[in-house]
C-alpha cells in the first residue's frame, strides 16, 4: 500500500469502525486515534516526500505537501478537543457525528491529493455531503435551517463546478485531447484547449468551487452554518474544507493559465477576492453574533487567499502560508468561541457580556486570537498578509493594495466591536443566577491555546522548510517554460 | 447523428416548460420523472455499438431519475402531509416566459460556441443550457422544500445532458460519480426535508428566517 493512499484509507476505515462501534462513551476516542495516525503519516510524507508519477490521479505532490499537513494538524487538535466536547454533550447520539468527522478527514486528504479533474470533483462533493450530519448535530430547528441552506447553496455550487469540469473536458476534447483529465495532461495541451470553452469552464468552476470556499457573493451559507455548528465543526470547515476548494481553484487556474487565459483568470480572482473582503468587512461592522462574526471573518480570509492566488508564484506562496496561519488561528478562535458560547448560552452580543469574568481563560484566548487574525504581529497571519501585500505591490496593483488594507482596517473595527462587547463589562444576572458555572477545564482550554501557540510559532520562526515547501508548490503551479 | 436524439432533447425541453407551468406538486414530480426516463434512453440511442458501460449508465439513469428519486419524493410528500399546491415566488406565467426566453437564448448561444463536427447538429448544448436555467428558475422561484429539490434535480438533468457530449471520450468515472452523488444527495435532502417538517410543521422555506441579521 502506498503511504499517500493510507492518508485516505485510514480515516475512512476509522469512520466505518466508528459507525459500527457499539459504545458511545468510548467512540469519540477514535477521533484522536485516527487523527494521530494521520498526522504521523502526513509528517513522514512531509519530511520524506515520495516521488510523484506524472500521470497519477492521486499523489502527495508539492501542492498537497504544502497544505495537507496543516489540515491534519488542525484535525488532530480538534479531535482532542472533540473527545471532551462529546463528553459534555452526552445527551446527543454521537455515532454519526464521529463517523462523519472521520470521513471528512479521509475525503479531504483525497481532495487535496487529487490530480484529476473528475476525482477532484467527486471528493469535493463527497466532503460536502459528509459534512451535512456535522451541521445538524445539535438537532435544533436553527441547526436544521442552517443545514438546509448549506445543502441548497453548497449543492448548487457543486453542481456548477461539475458543469464547469465538463466544459473543461469538452475544451480538451475539442482541441483533440484523448480524454485524459489529469491536470498534467490538460496543462500539456495548453493552447490547444478550445478558448471559449476554457473561459466558460473557468467562470463555472470559479463560481462552483468559490461557493464551497465561501467567496462573496456565494458566501450566504457560511454565517448560518458556522453560526449554528459546534466550534469544532466550524474549525474544521473553516480550516480544512475551504482549503480543499482553494487548492482546487489553484490547480484549475494553472490549466487556464496554460491555455493562455492566465491574465483573465488573475483579474477575476483579484476582483472576486477584493469583493469578498469588502462584503465581509461591511457585514462584520453590522453583525451582533460572535459566531457569525467568525464566519464573516472567514469570508474575508478566503478573499485574501484568492487575492494571493491572482499574484503569480510569490502570491501563491504567500497564500499557502496564509492557509496555514489562518487555519490555525481560526481553529483557536472557533474552539474558544465554542467554550464561551456554551458558558453564555447565547451567541448574540445582546445577551452576552462580561465573559472575561465568567470564562477568563477562553476569553483571553478569544481576544488574543482576534488580534492574531486581524494581523497583529508577531502572529502568523501578520506575516502571511504582509507577503500578500508585498506580492501585490511587486505586481503593481497599487489600488487593489489600498482597498485590501482598507478592508483589513474595517474588519479590525468590526471584530473588536463584537469581541470586546462580549468580553467586557459585568456578566448578566441570568448567566450567574443559574448557579452552575461552566467549568473551564484544562481539556477545553488547552487545544485552542495550542493552536494559538502554533500560530505564534509560525509567525516568529517561519521555518525554512515550510517556506521552501510553499515555494515548491507555487513552482509546481507555474512551471517555467 | 441520430435525428431521434434531437426529438428526445426537444421533448425534454418541452418538459422543462411543463415543469415551470405546473401548479401542483405531484405533476411536477411526474414531469421530472418523465424527463429522467427520456434522459436515460438517450445514451443508448447515441451509440451504435452498445458498450456495456453505456447500457449501465442508461439503466442507472432510468432507475435513479425515473423511479427511485420520484418515489422517494412522493413518500416524503405523503409523510410530511404537505399541501399539494405550489406556492410560487415567481409566478407561473413569468416563469414560463423566462423559461421560453431562456430556451431561445440557449439556441442562439449554442451557435456561437465551437463544437466538434459530430456534435454540430444536435440540440445537446442548447438543451443542457435551457434545462440548467429551468432548474435555477425553480430553485429560486418556488418556496416549498420539495419543489426546490425538484428544481435541483432538473438542474442536474441539464448537467447530465451536457455530459452526454463527453460520454465516449471521458471515463465512466465522471458519470458514475454523478449518479451516486445524486442519489445520496436526495436521500440526505429527503431526511432533512422530513426533519424540517417536524421542526416547523410546514415545508415552507419562507419560514426559515430565524437566522437573519
Amino acid at each position: 500500500m502506498k503511504p499517500h493512499l493510507l492518508l485516505i484509507i485510514v480515516p475512512l476505515l476509522a469512520a466505518a469502525l466508528a459507525a459500527a462501534w457499539p459504545c458511545s462513551r468510548t467512540r469519540p476516542l477514535l477521533l484522536p486515534a485516527a487523527g494521530l495516525l494521520h498526522t504521523l503519516l502526513c509528517g513522514w510524507l512531509f519530511f520524506v516526500p515520495p516521488a510523484v508519477e506524472p500521470g497519477a490521479w492521486l499523489a502527495f505532490d508539492p501542492l498537497a505537501r504544502a497544505v495537507l499537513p496543516v489540515v491534519s494538524l488542525l484535525f488532530l487538535i480538534c479531535a482532542w478537543y472533540g473527545v471532551f466536547y462529546l463528553k459534555v454533550r452526552r445527551e446527543r447520539p454521537n455515532r454519526i457525528f464521529v463517523a462523519a468527522l472521520l470521513a471528512v478527514l479521509g475525503l479531504l486528504s483525497a481532495g487535496h491529493q487529487a490530480r484529476h479533474l473528475g476525482m477532484l470533483w467527486i471528493f469535493t462533493e463527497a466532503v460536502t455531503l459528509a459534512a451535512v450530519p456535522l451541521l445538524h448535530f445539535n438537532g435544533t430547528p436553527r441547526a436544521f435551517e442552517a443545514t438546509w441552506k448549506y445543502l441548497l447553496v453548497g449543492g448548487t455550487g457543486i453542481a456548477l463546478s461539475l458543469l464547469g469540469s465538463l466544459c473543461l473536458g469538452y475544451a480538451s476534447l475539442h482541441g483533440g485531447g484523448e480524454g485524459n483529465l489529469t491536470f498534467v495532461a490538460l496543462m500539456a495541451q495548453g493552447a490547444g484547449l478550445s478558448r471559449p470553452w476554457v473561459l466558460i469552464a473557468w467562470v463555472l468552476l470559479l463560481v462552483g468551487y468559490g461557493t464551497k470556499m465561501g467567496l462573496a457573493p456565494m458566501h450566504t451559507w457560511k454565517p448560518e452554518a458556522y453560526g449554528e455548528a459546534a466550534g469544532i465543526v466550524g474549525a474544521i470547515l473553516a480550516g480544512g474544507v475551504t482549503s480543499v476548494a482553494f487548492t482546487a481553484i489553484l490547480r484549475i487556474r494553472c490549466v487556464v493559465g496554460a491555455a493562455g487565459a492566465g491574465a483573465i483568470a488573475d483579474h477575476t480572482l483579484l476582483a472576486i477576492g477584493l469583493f469578498s473582503m469588502l462584503v465581509a468587512a461591511l457585514f462584520l461592522l453590522g453583525t451582533r453574533d460572535f459566531k457569525r462574526m467568525l464566519a464573516y471573518s472567514s469570508v474575508e480570509h478566503m478573499g485574501i487567499l484568492t487575492i494571493g492566488a491572482a499574484l503569480g508564484p510569490a502570491g501563491v506562496a504567500a497564500s499557502l502560508f496564509h492557509v496555514w496561519s489562518n487555519g490555525l488561528t481560526k481553529g483557536a478562535l472557533f474552539l474558544s468561541a465554542g467554550n464561551i458560547r456554551r458558558a453564555a448560552g447565547s451567541a448574540s452580543m445582546d445577551h452576552v457580556r462580561g465573559m472575561g469574568l465568567l470564562t477568563p481563560r477562553s476569553a483571553a484566548i478569544f481576544v488574543t486570537g482576534m488580534f492574531a487574525v486581524t494581523a497583529l504581529p508577531p502572529f502568523g497571519p501578520f506575516f502571511s498578509e504582509l507577503k500578500v501585500v508585498r506580492a501585490a505591490l511587486a505586481a503593481g496593483h497599487g489600488v487593489a493594495t489600498a482597498v485590501f488594507l482598507g478592508c483589513l482596517l474595517l474588519a479590525f473595527c468590526g471584530l473588536t466591536r463584537v469581541v470586546f462587547g462580549i468580553v467586557d463589562g459585568r456578566p448578566r444576572h441570568g448567566a450567574m443566577a443559574g448557579g452552575r458555572r461552566y467549568a473551564e477545564t484544562t481539556a477545553v482550554v488547552l487545544p485552542p491555546l495550542v493552536l494559538l501557540g502554533l500560530s505564534l510559532w509560525l509567525g516568529l520562526f517561519q521555518p525554512a522548510v515550510l517556506l521552501d515547501v510553499w515555494a515548491a508548490a507555487a513552482a509546481q503551479l507555474y512551471p517555467s517554460p | 447523428m441520430n435525428p431521434n436524439l434531437n426529438l428526445l432533447i426537444g421533448l425534454a425541453m418541452g418538459l422543462n416548460l411543463l415543469s415551470l407551468g405546473t401548479s401542483r406538486l405531484p405533476a411536477l414530480i411526474r414531469t421530472m420523472a418523465a424527463q429522467g426516463v427520456i434522459l436515460g434512453v438517450m445514451p443508448v440511442m447515441m451509440e451504435h455499438e452498445h458498450d456495456w458501460r453505456v447500457v449501465l449508465i442508461a439503466l442507472a439513469t432510468i432507475a435513479g431519475k425515473g423511479l427511485v428519486i420520484p418515489s422517494l419524493l412522493r413518500r416524503a410528500m405523503r409523510t410530511a402531509q404537505i399541501d399539494r399546491e405550489l406556492d410560487p415566488l415567481i409566478g407561473f406565467v413569468p416563469s414560463l416566459l423566462l423559461g421560453a426566453g431562456g430556451a431561445i437564448a440557449a439556441l442562439a448561444l449554442a451557435h456561437l460556441l465551437p463544437l466538434l463536427p459530430e456534435h454540430a447538429d444536435t440540440l445537446l448544448v442548447p438543451g443542457a443550457l435551457a434545462t440548467v436555467l429551468t432548474g435555477f428558475i425553480l430553485l429560486i422561484g418556488r418556496t416549498k422544500a420539495i419543489s426546490q429539490v425538484c428544481g435541483y434535480l432538473i438542474l442536474e438533468n441539464g448537467i447530465y445532458l451536457f455530459g452526454l457530449l463527453l460520454i465516449k471520450a471521458m471515463p465512466l468515472l465522471v458519470e458514475a460519480g454523478v449518479l451516486l452523488d445524486l442519489t445520496v444527495g436526495v436521500f440526505i435532502i429527503g431526511i432533512i426535508v422530513d426533519r424540517i417538517q417536524r421542526a416547523f410543521d410546514s415545508l415552507d422555506t419562507r419560514k426559515l428566517t430565524a437566522l437573519r441579521e
